[in-house]
């Protein structure tokens, strides 16, 4: 491949993994079965989409994906792009972007939930997995073995069926770095976000892997979506366990560990307070990042049920789990109290800046932590709230 | 002249003035790179442009997203001149590689409390091993 005898895609390819992985100090490559490419027009910029063009242009022998290759959230919902004030020119990039990648033989998934959707990671299965939600869960509550892969590894990866064996690859690199006792298991999705929120803080870093303990029951799913997010968002960490609860907890925290923090409700509650403070005004409302689990659709369609939203209140979920969402009645039922349920996108990765600007929104209110983290320096004032205080909110255009 | 050398590197030498701060990197989450300034509200370099700048900084943070953005950005030209960091993610590496981008990390010292902010700074990435040169002091 590197000496261009598979095509010029694969020898870009396999030469790209090659200085990705001197420079982290793999040894060797190791076989991955699945890869997931982040690739929002946003990110790619014209000069990202030509370059995938140039890829898309090559005989199919030499652009083809050897394995079975997924896609994260689009940059907009082509359905409902004029009532979130998408400009054309946004579209036309996202247009050329999914053809591109459907003749590279790229299922258009357009999902940041694979994992509770598409096909789950089994223990121990190597990966190249982008988007930082769906490693960390994968990594933490799975046990594949994933890095952060980024746009263009993912691509590499797909091209030549492996990834350089560092990192989360690594039994060694898997073990925990970082002790922290909970002592108050949250209850509500914005919560789990927080205590994300809080251990990125603590942990600070890629290489950091914390370990909790206290946990007093199974968390759902959808929980740990929420938490494994937030901790991928503010920390950057890739993996994380729970002690009792995480398939690889028990062999992989050391008993010489010593807790170098304890994590209070209070701790909670000042996290989410911070983002509040000062804020009465709500511009919009949002749930998204990850996108939304049917549960979660459920559950927000109850608490909407004869209620009327009086600003914009944008829903997001996967394209998997939309017609469920239609079949069940449950879009019908958040579009009748005025809400948009989107499909395929995510809302930090869709023009943020732009939609803010375009539709006058500055302050925001959702039940994602990553997502406050993330739009601050797109101009917007978060606002993390539970789901109930997001539907309230959403009906009154005020908080509390 | 002083020299803080470097456990790995990747891009050219570059020259240029330093920006530095203790605080991490993202693309996505702390810059506007329309205007090519830092623009979540709360890191230290709030509202300083980053455009032609050497960045000394902390860790790589935040998502995926730089792994493209890097190229797009140096496509624009709207772009720091080189990125120094204490540690980094894969995504910062695999953005710098991408972009033929010029970035070094992981120094016996933190490297953020021993370059002087504003300084000429130089960045070589082809020694052995790869360092940060300090040239002169604001």
């Amino acid at each position: 491949m590197l000496a261009g005898k598979a095509g010029p895609a694969r020898q870009w390819a396999i030469d790209h993994q090659i200085r990705v992985g001197r420079y982290l100090g793999a040894a060797d490559f190791v076989p991955v079965s699945q890869a997931h490419i982040m690739a929002d027009t946003e990110s790619l910029g014209v000069s990202g989409v030509e370059w995938l063009e140039r890829l898309a242009a090559l005989p199919e022998h030499e652009r083809r994906v050897r394995i079975p290759t997924i896609t994260d959230p689009r940059g907009t919902d082509f359905a409902a792009a004029a009532r979130l004030k998408h400009q054309e020119w946004m579209l036309a990039l996202e247009r050329r972007v999914i053809t591109a990648f459907e003749a590279l033989g790229v299922l258009m998934t357009d999902t940041c939930i694979n994992y509770q959707t598409i096909m789950p990671a089994v223990f121990g299965e190597h990966m190249a997995y982008g988007d930082t939600g769906v490693v960390i869960y994968s990594n933490s509550v799975l046990g594949a073995r994933s890095n952060f892969e980024g746009g263009p590894s993912a691509l590499a990866a797909a091209l030549t069926g492996r990834t350089p064996r560092y990192g989360y690859h690594l039994p060694e690199r898997r073990r925990a770095s970082l002790l922290l006792r909970i002592d108050h298991t949250p209850h509500e999705l914005h919560d789990w976000g927080a205590l994300g929120g809080i251990i990125g803080r603590i942990a600070g870093d890629y290489w950091q892997v914390p370990a909790l303990v206290g946990i007093d029951r199974v968390p759902t799913s959808d929980e740990l979506k929420h938490f494994g997010a937030a901790l991928a968002s503010y920390g950057s960490v890739a993996l994380f366990h729970m002690v009792g609860i995480t398939p690889e907890a028990e062999h992989a925290v050391d008993r010489s560990l010593t807790v170098k923090a304890a994590i209070t409700e209070a701790d909670v509650r000042t996290f989410q307070a911070a983002y509040r403070a000062g804020v009465d005004k709500v511009d919009v409302v949002v749930f998204s990042a990850p996108q939304l689990s049917l549960m979660e659709l459920r559950e927000l369609a109850a608490m909407l049920d004869g209620r009327r939203a009086t600003i914009p209140m944008l829903v997001v979920t996967s394209p998997q789990v939309k017609p469920d969402a239609d079949r069940f009645g449950l879009t019908a039922r958040i579009e009748a109290a005025g809400g948009l349920v989107l499909s395929g996108m995510c809302f930090y990765q869709s023009y943020a800046r732009e939609m803010a600007e375009a539709n006058g929104w500055q302050t925001l209110a959702t039940s994602s932590a990553k997502l406050v983290n993330i739009l601050g320096g797109y101009g917007y004032r978060p606002v993390l709230l539970s789901m109930r205080e997001c539907v309230d909110a959403a009906c009154s255009g005020r908080i509390g | 002249m002083i020299e803080f050398r470097a456990v790995a590197a990747m891009g050219g030498r570059v020259r240029g003035h330093a920006l530095v701060a203790k605080d991490g990197f993202s693309a996505r989450y702390d810059l506007n790179r329309v205007n090519g300034v830092f623009s979540r509200p709360e890191h230290k370099l709030a509202g300083q442009s980053y455009v032609g700048r050497i960045l000394v900084l902390d860790a790589a943070k935040g998502g995926v997203a730089t792994a493209w953005m890097l190229k797009e950005m140096t496509a624009r030209g709207v772009m720091p001149a080189a990125l120094a960091l204490n540690r980094v993610n894969p995504i910062m590496v695999q953005g710098a590689a991408l972009a033929e981008f010029t970035m070094i990390s992981g120094f016996d010292v933190d490297i953020t409390t021993v370059v002087p902010n504003g300084a000429l700074v130089e960045v070589d990435a082809e020694a052995t091993p790869p360092c940060l040169r300090v040239l002169a002091e604001v």
